[in-house]
């Protein structure tokens, strides 16, 4: 085996070495910048799941309602589902309540139930009048509280 | 500890592709060296590299495919590096295994036990990814754990099944097999520690007085430090081990400091250790011959516990230069236990500067999306738990890289995934198999929308309707 051949081999050996290293930190890079997932493209994935359109059923809740508060009469569509609610811009039922933070809590479906999930929030979610720790089914007609606003999920 | 890593819209691709591509990559690592040791030692490619590249492309695929069928959220960098560095480490025990059979040393086979042991260790991957669906359950654990690893750590003392290796008292054989039961007390006491500060660490962290700057936890708060401390003294003069000692007492100072979020703890555990290192060194002939092995390497060089290891290590090193003597080529035999704690210096002499580079980068990357899993990890268990997990793994590789390039004096510890070792190997899997486990729980969108079978809401249906 001639010194050349040998330098070949060893060379060729840390240029895969090192191409897997900046192909892992590639990866990562994509990681960071290439997660968040934008709108469109979310709402392409949503439709494709839903490819077969469920019957809408008689007693399934159609929408989130605030019933007491400020904002009282402002609804949101259970139809674009994860709702967050918090005062926030970006918040589907946005509060003008001072009690309630930005990014305040989540009501979001599993199979045919419906959760609210607090999202770390300062003054908490309560469920009637237990404060939630953990995803929390309501079924229509309970009342979720945030802050000084009371929320309902209506048919 | 905010919930950052929650926010809507902010949503984790699966990324099981990047991650089967980085595993081609990872694999081609791996057998390339193989068959770089075979054409340098022998001139020929091994006439067993079909064997042990199927195997070990086996093994890699085993592991892909569970964490595409119960962890498909998980990280997809973590498995592909851990792979790149067992394949490598691999190969380079295979090429000392070599040249000890040239020298015609009785013991050659760490390259067949060190697979042996990979079998196991991807074996205990898979099991432990199956097996522990949420991380969460192992808070349940946090005294058990504990427990079973203070025992663990106690081991070796006992009269049958402990056992004495190069002057370190930290084995135990059973059935003919030697094993370190500290590397698996490492993960226990992980859990343990991550239990015990998510619960305890507002107490930990709110009571406590100001001292210029820093504030300085209340005297009463000091017992679990203290005790902590104390474990690892226990270590070092007991076991004999100074890399273990400093790793355990590191691992709880990191934690302790993350869960807190209190620099006060760093100032008092800086002290302690330097108290610590300082009676080590007045008391214990190892330590003090350590220090000065590292403070001047060549005036001990012919002594008999010498730095001889050192130096040769240093030499071998200084000889592969930049892109090192190509595998194979080099005296990595020259420094003793080159298949355990030095083998990085047997990479460096026969792969160069670029090589170690790449394999200290590759060792930060998994330190960094540990650290990156303890950040979006939604419950501070799983944050506390890759933190410890992140902290084990960056002590062990500075305590090891730094001791084999004389930055630090010498301790005797494992290097992550490389070097030889049935029990490192194996506690280390493990350890990817958590971390896997918390970032497949923090990446996976929440809450998860279930598709509803139609035949099922027609049933819930009709139940509704007779209901009303």
């Amino acid at each position: 085996m001639s010194e050349l051949t040998l330098f070949l081999i060893r060379m060729a050996f840390l240029a895969i070495l090192w191409i897997f290293v900046l192909s892992a930190i590639s990866v990562i890079r994509s990681d960071m910048f290439g997660a968040r997932v934008p709108e469109a493209a979310r709402g392409a994935a949503a439709k494709q799941s839903e490819r077969k359109p469920r019957r809408p059923r008689r007693g399934a809740p159609t929408h989130l309602l605030v019933v007491e508060g400020d904002n009282a009469g402002t609804r949101a569509e259970l139809a674009d589902a994860p709702l967050l609610i918090g005062r926030g811009s970006d918040a589907a039922i946005k509060l003008d309540d001072d009690y309630v933070s930005t990014r305040h809590a989540r009501v979001a479906a599993s199979g045919d139930e419906w959760f609210v999930e607090d999202l770390g929030s300062t003054n908490g979610t309560y469920v009637g009048s237990v404060r939630i720790t953990q995803p929390t089914t309501i079924a229509v007609g309970v009342q979720v509280r945030v802050g000084k606003t009371i929320l309902e999920l209506r048919k | 500890m905010s919930q950052t890593g929650t926010l809507m819209g902010f949503v984790h691709r699966r990324r099981r592709g990047a991650e089967l591509w980085l595993l081609v990559l990872a694999l081609a690592v791996g057998i390339g060296a193989y068959a770089a040791v075979g054409l340098g030692l022998e001139g020929e490619v091994p006439a067993d590299l079909a064997g042990y590249g199927g195997w070990l492309t086996a093994l890699i695929v085993a592991a892909h495919v569970a964490v595409r069928i119960v962890a498909p959220y998980a990280d997809p960098v973590l498995l592909p590096l851990v792979a790149a560095l067992n394949g490598l480490g691999l190969a380079v025990l295979r090429r000392l295994d070599l040249t000890y059979e040239a020298n015609g040393l009785d013991q050659h086979t760490f390259a067949r036990q060190q697979l042996t042991w990979m079998t196991l260790g991807v074996i205990l991957f898979v099991g432990t990814l199956f097996l522990l669906r949420d991380h969460r359950s192992l808070q349940r654990f946090t005294y058990t754990s504990g427990l079973a690893g203070i025992l663990l750590l106690i081991l070796p003392f006992l009269p049958i099944i402990g056992g004495k290796i190069n002057g370190a008292r930290i084995w135990i054989n059973v059935a003919g097999f030697s094993f370190q039961p500290g590397e698996v007390a490492k993960v226990l006491l992980v859990i343990a520690f991550a239990g015990y500060l998510v619960l305890h660490r507002d107490a930990l962290a709110l009571a406590g007085r100001r001292v210029v700057f820093i504030d300085l936890p209340r005297g009463r708060d000091l017992g679990p430090i203290l005790a902590m401390f104390g474990v690892s003294m226990m270590i070092l003069v007991a076991q004999n081990d100074l890399g273990s000692s400093l790793l355990f007492f590191g691992l709880f100072l990191v934690m302790l400091y993350v869960a807190t979020e209190r620099a006060g703890w760093l100032v008092v555990g800086g002290l302690l250790f330097a108290a610590g290192a300082l009676a080590a060194y007045t008391f214990v002939d190892n330590v003090r011959n350590r220090f000065d092995f590292w403070l001047h390497p060549m005036d001990y060089y012919y002594e008999s516990p010498g730095s001889g290891q050192l130096v040769e290590a240093l030499f071998g090193m200084g000889w592969g230069g930049l892109i090192g003597r190509g595998l194979g080529n080099g005296f990595p035999e020259r420094v003793p236990f080159a298949y355990s704690d030095f083998i990085l210096s047997t990479i460096g002499e026969e792969l160069g500067l670029t090589a170690v580079m790449a394999i200290v980068l590759c060792y930060g990357l998994i330190v960094e999306r540990a650290l990156r899993i303890a950040l979006i990890s939604r419950d501070g268990f799983g944050k506390l738990m890759a933190v410890g997990l992140a902290a084990i793994i960056a002590l062990q590789v500075f305590v090891v890289i730094g001791g084999v390039t004389g930055l630090i004096p010498l301790t005797g510890l494992t290097t992550p995934f490389l070097s030889y070792g049935g029990s490192s190997l194996v506690a280390n899997w493990v350890v990817v198999a958590l971390l896997l486990r918390i970032s497949d729980q923090a990446r996976r969108p929440a809450p998860r929308l279930d598709p509803v079978d139609d035949s099922a809401a027609d049933d819930e249906h009709t139940q509704v309707v007779k209901l009303r």
